[in-house]
């Protein structure tokens, strides 16, 4: 029987495939379909103090094998959330992640401030891709020293262990990450969706109202295996890879590159049974090869393996 | 997993305190029936057990077209009628999406999910009572199901069904063949009354004034006869069309403006429509 469970450092997650925040509503959704208790963990919808309204439709256009959203991160905020779904979620078995969004460096802290006094949480992970309404509309990931504050100003307030979830859409990935580290974080989440757009040729008008949205999805992939491979080779906390993974073979890659688990999205929305799917051919496939560990698949990239290689 | 599995027999003990209705996901839903029309309108009959038993008039299923990922996300179908084990659907090509599912063959299996949202309310007793029912184009979908359903409850449905041309009205041998009354209207007046099917509605309503209106098409066509049923105070509701992503309410992607205790919202329309009350609907503003 192969050992599927792996080592975050603050957590042992029963396997590595987690349902990615914004792609199982509050849980309860998905559990329309599937036991979350099977999961390595969930990531609940992005959250802020006070509900948020979201923008106007259209929010979603499909792309070749990929979905451009533009949410906008509606959500019933912090306290709907305690009353009515945190209860529903107690009994739930798995590592229950809450994402934490904030207009503000404030907001994000009263976030925190406020689900640390709630039962049932495993950890935060820190949207910083959220616009700063402050600052112009900008998100902290997009800066590292914005970064590092506002990862600092979450460790001292957070009693529970906090991930960082970075933005692809930066210059240089590696450096946002490693303030992030520096600031204190306990774990680092990659990649959130690319910044995209899309036209109607027959209107002239843009696919979603925003205009711009996020590319997440299978054409992802690729990028965000480039991305989690630089990050994990450089970080020394662990990482979580995201970004179009649909089968155990797309985890794979992930792990193999450095990460310690994934997070499955959009495929989540397709077909609400992937994670369990994912998770039950991970098992096979090292049961397959005779791992002992899914572990010791991790950070295993081989890239002397070019026989041209002089 | 087995083929079927309906939530609530999981062992997850998160299940029991949220669903409403059953969500069911068949991986091979059949196709035992195709027909299609010139036009381009399709419908295939889905052997589909205990999505079938589930199903209420309004709701809808969400179909996978390719195991690949392109098209990436599934697409909605109304559910068009149902018997003890099938289910039926009722479309045209508008895409990529649709333009593959055309082409799908006999025996052929789908990979569907539901029945999803919530259907028309058909609440009170509907004894006798004048119904109308407004379809345009491939929006008369989920109305054949809804008018069964409301002859069963001893109503007496009126069906109004338009389109740009005679072709465009694949449907309505089927009506008539069921013995339903049908009044249909065609923009080119190839077939019935000239004109738009809310201008045709218009002139009944100068005659008649039904118990409740329900509606099901075109943008345009829907925000009007909000208006007239709004004028004569005529219970009315719409099944909206909305761009989905998942159709059970993870995404957040289908939303509508709703009104409800005087508070407006986004709404989705997976969860809490496709159908909606006349009442808590914000159409919107402009052209399209």
């Amino acid at each position: 029987m192969t050992d599927i469970s792996v080592n975050l450092g603050f957590i042992r997650l029963k396997n590595p495939v987690l349902a990615a925040s914004g792609t199982c509503g509050y849980g309860l959704e998905l559990a329309r379909f599937i036991d979350l208790n099977k999961l390595g963990g969930i990531i609940i919808k992005g959250l802020y103090f006070f509900p948020k309204e979201g923008n106007p439709p259209p929010r979603l256009a499909e792309t070749p094998s990929g979905l451009l959203n533009a949410i906008g991160l509606q959500g019933i905020g912090v306290k709907e959330f305690s009353q009515k779904i945190l209860p529903q979620l107690q009994n739930c078995k798995t590592a229950l992640i809450v994402n934490v969004c904030g207009e503000s460096d404030e907001e994000y802290a009263a976030v925190i401030d406020f689900l640390n006094k709630r039962e049932g949480i495993t950890a935060f992970e820190l949207n910083i891709s959220c616009p700063n309404v402050k600052k112009d509309g900008l998100c902290p990931a997009l800066d590292p020293k914005a970064t590092f504050s506002l990862v600092k100003l979450a460790k001292k307030i957070s009693l529970r262990p906090v991930i960082t979830k970075l933005s692809p859409n930066v210059t240089d990935i590696v450096e946002i990450a490693l303030a992030a580290q520096e600031a204190g974080s306990d774990g680092i989440s990659l990649v959130n969706t690319f910044l995209g757009m899309a036209v109607d040729v027959e209107t002239r008008r843009p696919r979603l109202a925003n205009i711009f949205g996020g590319l997440s999805g299978p054409a992802v992939k690729p990028i965000a295996l480039r991305m989690v491979y630089q990050v994990a080779s450089r970080v020394k906390i662990p990482v979580i890879g995201i970004g179009g993974i649909t089968s155990y073979k797309d985890a794979l890659e992930f792990l193999i590159v450095g990460a310690k688990a994934v997070e499955v999205g959009t495929a989540n929305l397709i077909d609400p049974e992937a994670t369990i799917k994912i998770i039950q051919e991970l098992a096979e496939y090292c049961q397959k090869k005779g791992i002992e560990k899914i572990e010791e698949i991790i950070g295993t990239l081989d890239v002397k393996g070019n026989i041209w290689k002089k | 997993m087995s083929k079927f599995l309906l939530p609530n027999e999981k062992d997850s003990d998160i299940f029991s305190l949220k669903s409403q209705t059953p969500m069911i996901k068949d991986p091979q839903a059949r196709i035992i029936h195709k027909e299609n029309w010139k036009g381009e309108y399709y419908l295939f009959s889905l052997e589909s057990k205990k999505i079938a038993y589930q199903s209420q008039p309004g709701q809808f299923i969400m179909v996978r077209i390719e195991a690949l990922p392109y098209p990436l996300l599934r697409r909605p179908f109304s559910i068009h009628s149902r018997s003890r084990n099938t289910l039926e659907i009722f479309f045209n090509v508008q895409g990529i999406g649709t333009a593959l599912l055309a082409q799908k063959k006999l025996d052929d299996c789908l990979d569907i999910l539901g029945p999803l949202g919530k259907g028309f309310r058909l609440e009170g007793d509907f004894k006798g009572k004048n119904v109308w029912l407004v379809g345009g184009g491939r929006g008369v979908a989920p109305l054949y199901f809804l008018a069964l359903r409301l002859r069963l409850r001893k109503a007496i449905p009126k069906i109004f069904y338009g389109g740009r041309n005679l072709l465009d009205l694949p449907l309505k041998e089927k009506f008539e063949k069921n013995g339903f009354d049908l009044l249909c209207s065609t923009d080119d007046g190839s077939f019935g009354f000239k004109g738009l099917v809310s201008d045709f509605l218009k002139r009944e309503l100068e005659k008649s004034t039904p118990s409740y209106i329900y509606a099901c098409g075109p943008e345009a066509m829907m925000k009007k006869i909000a208006g007239l049923s709004a004028r004569k105070k005529i219970p009315a509701e719409f099944s909206l069309e909305s761009l989905m992503g998942c159709g059970f309410g993870a995404c957040w992607g289908c939303v509508r403006r709703i009104k409800r205790a005087k508070e407006e919202a986004w709404v989705k329309t997976c969860e809490e429509g496709p159908v909606f009350r006349r009442e808590e609907i914000i159409w919107p503003e402009g052209d399209k």
